[in-house]
């Protein structure tokens, strides 16, 4: 397989009156058509910066994007964003939010077509019988479905998830899991997720890039996740490798704690305002 | 939902959370805590405005002008009343007169068909012509007659629909201009630096500076014959009046609306690519409803505030010039019946900014109103 998309040696600068602060520092991915990639670091390293600036939403100081061999600037239909937060517009009903998509990515299908789409991939996320139902009635699991929803409506070449299941709570969370990797198994699709949870990012990734921490973060170490798709939370669960690769990812992780404890930056660094402010530390619990 | 809900949640959309308790203590939801929240939040407001009347009471009876006393509140309510009676009476008098007119205009009808039969009996045809005209004017009668209209003098209620029309036509003026101005400074930077300027310069003139340029530019350019005209040049006046210093709150309002919209409602444009119409319509306008809707609220207020005084300087009969020719007459009523005026101009007021909360709540999205 030839590399589907190709991040190469993005950097995002900062300028701030006490100096250059640099978020990231040349970070490189290659991904396969298909594949799942997980970022994990510790919060404030840039994890999310790199995605932006993938996706197009924060400008690139330097570095390309590659998608499917062309290169690409600005944000675009063909690579999907799920937000932390759902992002649905509280005035719009939920088949409108995904409609909102389908019509600038079909504008020639025909009305009745763009409604089966639309339709097709709320159903898929499990929320067929709410498309009629406003954004303030949903949960906010319900809510984040909607948003993957409108994701996939979009048939992009490439699926960019930002946290896309920080902000719920456990179960929902599980839950949110299980419906995506199912939908990815179907689809294929090239994603590339944005995590600080261990078990989240074994549990769905091909790879994970371990992201060594800011200032000027970059590509820290490259796990391989052995297991075959489709995959079952179980099967995983009771497979011996887990608990090693679980292990190398939270050593890791550890490591980098202990040399930002030694490491103290002069200037304060300003993060950009899509990056979470809390240091919340990261989930060690099964 | 239940009924209940159903009440409970239009209570809280008109705005009034307060009288939440009354309805819960009827359903016999945890009365001791009802009773509590109706003592605070009903019975005390009432007792509050028991307070202001007794001192007005005390106080009005005190001082001495050259129309007399300050009234009472009595006497003011009392004036209320009759101002009522005189409303009455004068709609009582219009009816009488369109009766007796009906009555007169039947009359020549008959008189114009009697000749009309006697013309077709008529002898000779001279006699015949004769009669002919005199049916044909007896018929000019009937129409004139019918046509003819009651002069009233308005009343108070009369004067208050006038108000209520030049305030509205002035908000719709101030509307139309400000909030597709709104949109374009909130949309561009340098549209707003632009116009910038002009705004904070004209925004605290007042009416009172506004009313004679607008007067004369009205005179100008509204040279309408008065009997065919649609509107009068005074409520013109009055109503641009209001809409020059009602339209900046809306004004700056929408333009702050539109200007801070989600930023991660910019980022969903931005992934997908929307064109500028879509982003307009579907996105910035949307979410800026609600800042909207606050700007229209306050420009309603103002507008209201603001046409007291135009009415009174142009002339346009409302309730402005009603406070101003009570000023002028100088009877022993005058007193009481301005202050029945400053109710009425209070009580619309406020029943106004009630309709503008409820338009508010129905359009921000985040609230009750979805069920």
């Amino acid at each position: 397989m030839s590399e589907f998309i190709d991040l190469v040696n993005l950097v995002k600068i900062y300028k701030t009156p006490k100096g250059d602060a640099v978020i990231v520092d040349g970070f490189n991915l290659k991904m396969n058509q298909g594949e799942f990639v997980s970022i994990i670091g510790h919060s404030g390293c840039g994890k999310t910066t790199v995605l932006s600036m993938t996706a197009g939403l924060l400008e690139k100081s330097g570095g390309n994007v590659v998608v499917d061999k062309k290169e690409v600037a600005g944000p675009g239909p063909d690579r999907a964003v799920v937000f932390q937060a759902p992002n649905l517009l509280p005035w719009m009903s939920t088949l409108n939010n995904v409609m909102l998509g389908v019509n600038q990515v079909y504008p020639h299908a025909s009305k009745k077509e763009r409604h089966q789409i639309c339709e097709y991939f709320l159903n898929i996320v499990g929320l067929g019988d709410s498309m009629h139902k406003m954004p303030n009635e949903l949960s906010g699991g319900m809510q984040q479905r909607v948003g993957i929803a409108r994701a996939l409506a979009l048939k992009p070449k490439m699926l960019l998830l930002d946290e896309p299941f920080g902000k719920l709570d456990s179960l929902t969370r599980m839950d949110l899991q299980d419906i995506l990797i199912k939908i990815l198994d179907k689809n294929q699709m090239t994603t590339m997720m944005v995590t600080h949870d261990v078990d989240e990012a074994i549990y769905l990734s091909d790879r994970i890039v371990m992201m060594t921490n800011g200032p000027a973060a970059k590509v820290g170490e490259i796990l391989e996740i052995p297991f075959e798709k489709p995959r079952t939370r179980s099967e995983i669960l009771e497979d011996p490798r887990y608990y090693e690769l679980r292990g190398r990812l939270l050593s890791f992780l550890e490591e980098q704690d202990h040399k930002k404890k030694e490491f103290k930056p002069k200037a304060k660094i300003e993060k950009p305002a899509d990056e979470p402010d809390d240091n919340s530390e990261i989930k060690k619990s099964a | 939902m239940s009924i209940k809900q159903k009440i409970l949640n239009g209570l809280d959309i008109a705005g009034l959370p307060a009288f939440k308790p009354i309805v819960l203590l009827l359903s016999g939801e945890n009365p001791p805590e009802q009773i509590n929240s109706i003592l605070k939040f009903i019975v005390v407001p009432i007792i509050a405005f028991g307070v202001f009347l007794v001192m007005w009471w005390a106080v009005a009876s005190n001082i001495e002008t050259k129309y007399g006393n300050v009234p009472t509140p009595k006497e003011v309510a009392k004036e209320a009343g009759s101002l009522i009676d005189a409303h009455n009476e004068s709609r009582q008098k219009a009816k009488d007169f369109y009766i007796k007119q009906g009555e007169k205009a039947k009359s020549y009808e008959e008189k114009a068909a009697g000749f009309t039969q006697q013309a077709l009996a008529a002898a000779t045809p001279e006699e015949k012509t004769k009669l002919e005209k005199r049916a044909a004017k007896m018929e000019k009668m009937a129409t004139k007659t019918k046509n003819r209209k009651y002069a009233e003098t308005p009343t108070y209620f009369d004067q208050i629909v006038t108000s209520l029309k030049t305030v509205f036509a002035g908000f719709l003026i101030a509307s139309a201009i400000a909030i597709p101005l709104g949109i374009f400074c909130g949309l561009s930077n340098v549209f707003m630096a632009a116009m910038n300027p002009l705004i904070q310069v004209f925004k605290p003139v007042s009416p009172l500076a506004w009313l004679p340029i607008v007067m004369i530019i009205v005179g100008a350019l509204y040279t309408t014959d008065p009997r065919e005209a649609w509107f009068e040049k005074s409520f013109i006046s009055s109503a641009i009046t209001v809409a020059l210093c009602s339209l900046w709150p809306t004004l700056v309002n929408t333009a702050l609306g539109v200007a801070s919209v989600d930023k991660d409602h910019i980022n969903v444009a931005r992934v997908l690519k929307l064109g500028t119409f879509t982003r307009i319509f579907k996105i910035m306008l949307p979410s800026s409803l609600p800042y909207m809707f606050a700007g229209l609220r306050i420009s309603l207020s103002v507008g209201w505030m603001v046409l007291i005084a135009a009415e009174m300087l142009a002339q346009n009969p409302g309730l402005g010039k009603f406070v101003w020719d009570m000023f002028q007459n100088g009877s022993s009523q005058t007193l009481a019946q301005i202050m029945v005026a400053v109710f009425t101009i209070g009580s619309i007021g406020f029943l106004l900014d009630r309709i503008m909360i409820i338009l508010q709540k129905l359009v921000s999205f985040d609230s009750v109103v979805s069920a």
